[in-house]
């Protein structure tokens, strides 16, 4: 799927992330744990960036109460399950890898599965399936082959971090948008007046697929702020994850 | 409602009205990776299929005869990812022995479909959605699977078309796409409060 992304450009990692790496490199030259935690949040975000886990994405988006429930469980799955694959890596078989990380974090998502239907029962009514679909979210089991399964616990874990706060950003925009368009507040916080009729198709499905298209869009465009068009055409590199779901 | 009136209508609801694709959001990285040619979009299309309903019918059975007698529905989403990690395998085995002419047409897809979010998706809406008899389950799968498949031709055809459209810089790609997606599901609303949700 991530064919689909356009290719990271260089330019954005930008000095400062230079900097970053320079001043945090790792022995053999993988990028450094500070350096992990940046690449997640912003140039290699995964719902803006890398184009990962686009289902649950576009499915809890709707309301920023039930993006930042799904967020914060799938950031718990992530970090957690990036620690056991580092922690584990020297014991784990490189053949049956994939069938090992899909059983840690089908239990760990068990377990947050649980622990929110026991505090939050609404929310966990409304989320539906997509707690239990965190299993298969590819930027859980993408970090685990990309990262931790050759990183130091540290680099894992801020990774994990940054890649999931990557991960409930991108979530958060799409559903501060939706929201907002669709009952003019944003977590009961009043934001437009009455005079702004509600954009209720934003809280429906074609308002997910809207909402993510022009983020996207408004991203590509203003990375591209200053180049002429045809430089588009000539990007160098592909984005960068670890597992290409389709 | 006889019991035929009723899977005829969980199937047409299952398909068309709640498409898994456009309004469960299931399986949106084939949809958006692999519809880009008519062919290729067949191809997962029917491999999904497939797989959905072998999968849905082992995983009713587990959950109905294995870990609802023991107790053990804390289990449901291991158990219900080992059973279709296995069946891909298995389904994967099979038709590359006995069936070519299969696995010429949806082979190269088999892989991929374990981490596929439709599979799960579907075999957990079943019991969310409470289609507790085999036959209801399998209905509901197969018609979710043919959901999945015209959504992802409907969407290859469209992209055929696209590629001679001259798409501004910034909405080349993936944007373009989510915004014919989402003028796509905006058609399907129109079949909103048919048949049984």
């Amino acid at each position: 799927m991530t064919d689909e992304a356009r290719p990271i450009d260089a330019a954005d990692e930008v000095a400062g992330d230079a900097a970053l790496a320079a001043a945090d490199p790792n022995e053999d030259g993988e990028p450094g744990a500070v350096d992990r935690l940046y690449r997640g949040l912003l140039p290699e975000n995964p719902v803006h960036r890398q184009l990962l886990g686009m289902c649950p994405t576009l499915a809890v988006t709707a309301t920023v109460a039930s993006a930042l429930t799904l967020g914060l469980a799938t950031v718990a799955v992530l970090v957690a399950s990036s620690l056991a694959v580092s922690l584990l890596r020297r014991w784990i078989a490189d053949h049956v890898r994939i069938l090992v990380y899909t059983v840690v974090i089908a239990s760990l998502v068990t377990l947050v599965d649980r622990g929110i239907a026991a505090t939050l029962p609404d929310l966990h009514r409304a989320l539906g399936p997509y707690v239990p679909l965190i299993i298969v979210n590819c930027v859980i089991i993408g970090r685990a082959e990309a990262c931790a399964r050759r990183s130091t616990p540290v680099v894992a874990l801020a990774d994990a971090l940054g890649q999931g706060g990557g991960f409930l950003l991108g979530l958060a925009s799409l559903a501060i948008v939706r929201e907002l368009l669709a009952t003019r507040s944003v977590l009961g916080w009043r934001v437009l007046p009455d005079a702004f009729e509600p954009w209720v198709i934003m809280a429906l499905p074609p308002g997910a697929f809207f909402t993510l298209g022009l983020l996207i869009a408004a991203g590509n465009a203003w990375r591209d702020r200053g180049e002429p068009e045809s430089a588009t055409g000539t990007r160098e590199g592909a984005p960068v994850s670890g597992k290409i779901e389709v | 409602m006889t019991e035929i009136a009723e899977l005829v209508s969980i199937a047409f609801a299952a398909a068309i009205v709640s498409n898994p694709v456009l309004t469960w959001f299931l399986g949106i990285c084939p949809f958006l990776g692999v519809s880009r040619r008519l062919d290729t979009a067949f191809g997962m299309g029917a491999a999904v299929t497939f797989v959905v309903t072998v999968a849905a019918t082992l995983t009713f059975l587990v959950q109905r005869w294995v870990l609802a007698p023991a107790g053990l529905e804390v289990l449901q989403y291991v158990a219900f990812i080992l059973v279709i990690a296995a069946t891909v395998q298995l389904v994967e085995l099979w038709i590359r022995r006995f069936q070519p002419d299969l696995h010429e047409a949806f082979g190269a897809f088999l892989p991929l479909i374990t981490s596929n979010c439709m599979i799960l998706g579907t075999c957990l809406l079943i019991w969310l959605r409470g289609h507790d008899t085999l036959p209801r389950a399998v209905v509901y799968a197969a018609a979710s699977g043919v959901g999945f498949t015209l959504a992802l031709v409907l969407m290859a055809g469209l992209r055929e078309e696209l590629e001679e459209a001259d798409v501004p810089g910034p909405f080349q790609g993936a944007p373009i796409t989510l915004i014919v997606a989402g003028i796509l599901a905006l058609a399907f609303m129109g079949f909103a409060g048919m048949g049984r949700a």
